[in-house]
């Protein structure tokens, strides 16, 4: 027996392949330790500088994977005993999601002191979920894709009710639940069924399996490909998938939805350009379909229902939807260009509305309720400085050029017109028109009327250091990389998905 | 009467629609958990069955995930559950309609 158990072979971990996981949930695991071993007060913002200093160290160690899977002599390669895969892809998705996570634990730092919630609870919901986050972009396994889906969302689940207070936030946390947990049940049966018709879960035995053999049950699969879409179409927030988006983005205490919007959908389009336009590409007249389909609802349901808003989180939500929308667009494509391009906007898109749910966390004020666009009036006069990077993302977010939010929109359509999706582009193209009218619309409440009475009696809003920081960055991230956006969108070209099952 | 793998494959789908359908009309919070646990246990026996056609036994070391995956999705769930139910006792999924729009 012991013989036996000694024979057995377990597999080889690849500690370097992991490092950008383990320095997330190495955080979370600090920070839980820290708070619990301690009985001192620490001191201020020292939870939000562990957060972002785990999320550093997850970029940094990225980084250092980047130059081996980019050296033509090594190339990428399969971890875990092929559970999963480290390549160009993965080492961007990682930036995008740590990006995500420290610019959120930045706003969380403050909002937290305000509404009498600190702790270290949330930073380690937000570490764990990035952890999970990542699983997704690196998953070569339908089954590590589910687990990393899960543990993103669970965590979510919590972190978007932690404003236990406010009865928007517990029924945010309900409504996500009860959706999420739908939606990944269509996941996992989408998985069961690919399973029966290939006989694997893992992603490079289906693509070969797929490649080898003529199926005897095409059905399978195809419902499979459905099931799967319905369970992602989710968790990207694609219409008609799209009904928890704007509840919960607006509910959910607003740092949480900053994070839920950039690292959460991030990793969702991740496991979508992994799975379907990787491992499903010769398949890919079966599904292009299905998603152009998707794409087209979003684009349009997104634009024209944010414009009806009167609630600015909700009216983001929406615009987040739109987003997604031209994100799918280059889904679509099923290139490796379509997938750069998505990969760009994804980055692109992460700070962008980061920046946009910070500045709504510092004007919603003490109770996390002022939201509505009568809050922003007379913003630009109060506060000009608030104001100016406001309109920087809204701007950028319409897709004005000389910044990244224009080039991220302009490479997605680029992609769609190189493969002669011409109707895709025009949508696209006309739901950007549409969403510029909504962007306008904050910006003429900040600068051309006069502020309401109340705003008057909060006295002067306070830009705290966290969410300065945070906004900050996100400014100079939107204006440098949109006037020069070689060097990120060169990075984004050599970040294509690779499958392999090469040990490392 | 030969009882084929397709029978286990029909049954796990009857499951999965009943769970889907019976999360979209009840009402009952608690009633709607049991729903999403018999889709994912129905998913799982769709695993199972194909775990044995296929004489593959990664579709049944599968199983053992989602259980998992279903116990901690279940504890996270009753949390807020419970959150919300200690404010407003006997409240149904409808009562809680303030975001909308």
């Amino acid at each position: 027996m012991i013989a036996q158990v000694q024979a057995m072979s377990t597999p080889d971990v690849a500690w370097s392949a992991l490092a950008p996981l383990l320095a997330l949930v190495g955080g979370a695991l600090v920070l839980l330790l820290v708070s619990t071993l301690t009985t001192a007060k620490p001191p201020r913002g020292a939870y939000a500088i562990i957060t972002v200093l785990a999320a550093v160290f997850a970029i940094g160690s990225a980084m250092a994977i980047w130059d081996r899977v980019t050296d033509p002599s090594q190339g990428p390669y399969a971890a875990v005993a092929g559970a999963l895969s480290i390549d160009g892809f993965t080492v961007f998705l990682t930036i995008v999601i740590a990006v995500g996570v420290a610019l959120a634990a930045m706003l969380c730092d403050d909002y937290l002191r305000r509404e009498g919630l600190d702790g270290p609870e949330l930073y380690v919901l937000l570490l764990l979920a990035a952890a999970g986050g990542l699983v997704m972009a690196m998953a070569n396994d339908l089954i590590v894709l589910f687990l990393g889906l899960e543990s993103l969302s669970i965590a979510l689940y919590v972190a978007a009710g932690f404003h236990r207070r406010r009865a928007s936030s517990r029924e945010a946390a309900m409504k996500y639940f009860v959706l999420g947990a739908f939606s990944s049940a269509f996941l996992l049966y989408g998985i069961a069924l690919v399973y029966g018709a290939t006989g694997s879960t893992n992603l490079v035995k289906i693509s070969a399996f797929l490649s080898h053999n003529v199926l005897e049950r095409e059905g399978l699969l195809l419902a499979g490909f459905a099931l799967l879409l319905v369970g992602l179409g989710f968790k990207v927030s694609a219409v008609p998938f799209h009904v928890w988006t704007p509840d919960v983005y607006q509910g959910a205490p607003t740092p949480v939805t900053a994070f839920m919007a950039s690292a959460s959908k991030a990793a969702a389009f991740a496991a979508l350009l992994r799975v379907f336009v990787t491992t499903f590409y010769a398949q890919r007249v079966d599904w292009q379909p299905l998603i152009a389909g998707l794409a087209v609802a979003t684009l349009v349901v997104g634009a024209v229902l944010a414009i009806v808003q009167s609630d600015v989180k909700r009216m983001m939500a929406y615009s987040s939807i739109s987003h997604a929308g031209f994100i799918l667009v280059g889904v679509q494509v099923a290139s490796a260009r379509g997938t750069s391009s998505a990969l760009f906007y994804l980055l692109a898109y992460t700070f962008l509305i980061v920046g946009t749910f910070g500045v709504a966390t510092v004007v919603g004020r003490r109770g996390d309720a002022a939201h509505a666009i009568t809050d922003y009036r007379g913003l630009g006069s109060r506060r000009p400085g608030l104001a100016l990077v406001f309109t920087v993302f809204l701007l950028a977010q319409a897709g004005v050029p000389l910044t990244t939010g224009f080039l991220a929109k302009f490479y997605v359509i680029n992609a769609a017109v190189e493969a002669r999706s011409y109707w895709l582009a025009i949508v696209a193209m006309l739901s950007a028109v549409v969403s510029a009218f909504l962007y306008l619309r904050v910006v003429v409440a900040m600068y051309m009327s006069e502020p309401g009475a109340a705003a008057d009696a909060d006295g002067r809003l306070q830009i705290p250091a966290g969410a300065g920081i945070a906004l900050a960055l996100a400014v100079a991230f939107t204006l440098v990389v949109g006037v020069v956006p070689d060097r990120v969108a060169h990075w984004a070209d050599r970040a294509v998905p690779v499958l392999t099952d090469k040990a490392g | 009467m030969d009882v084929g793998a397709s029978w286990y494959l029909v049954l796990a789908a009857m499951i999965f629609a009943i769970g889907a359908l019976g999360l979209m009309v009840r009402r009952n919070p608690l009633v709607m958990f049991m729903c999403i646990e018999l889709m994912l246990n129905a998913v799982n026996l769709t695993f199972v069955t194909f775990s044995r056609e296929l004489n593959d036994i990664g579709g049944q070391v599968i199983v053992f995930f989602v259980l998992v995956v279903a116990a901690a999705e279940v504890t996270v769930g009753l949390g807020i559950i419970v959150a919300i139910l200690r404010r407003r006792p006997g409240i149904t999924a409808d009562d809680v309609s303030a975001l909308k729009g």
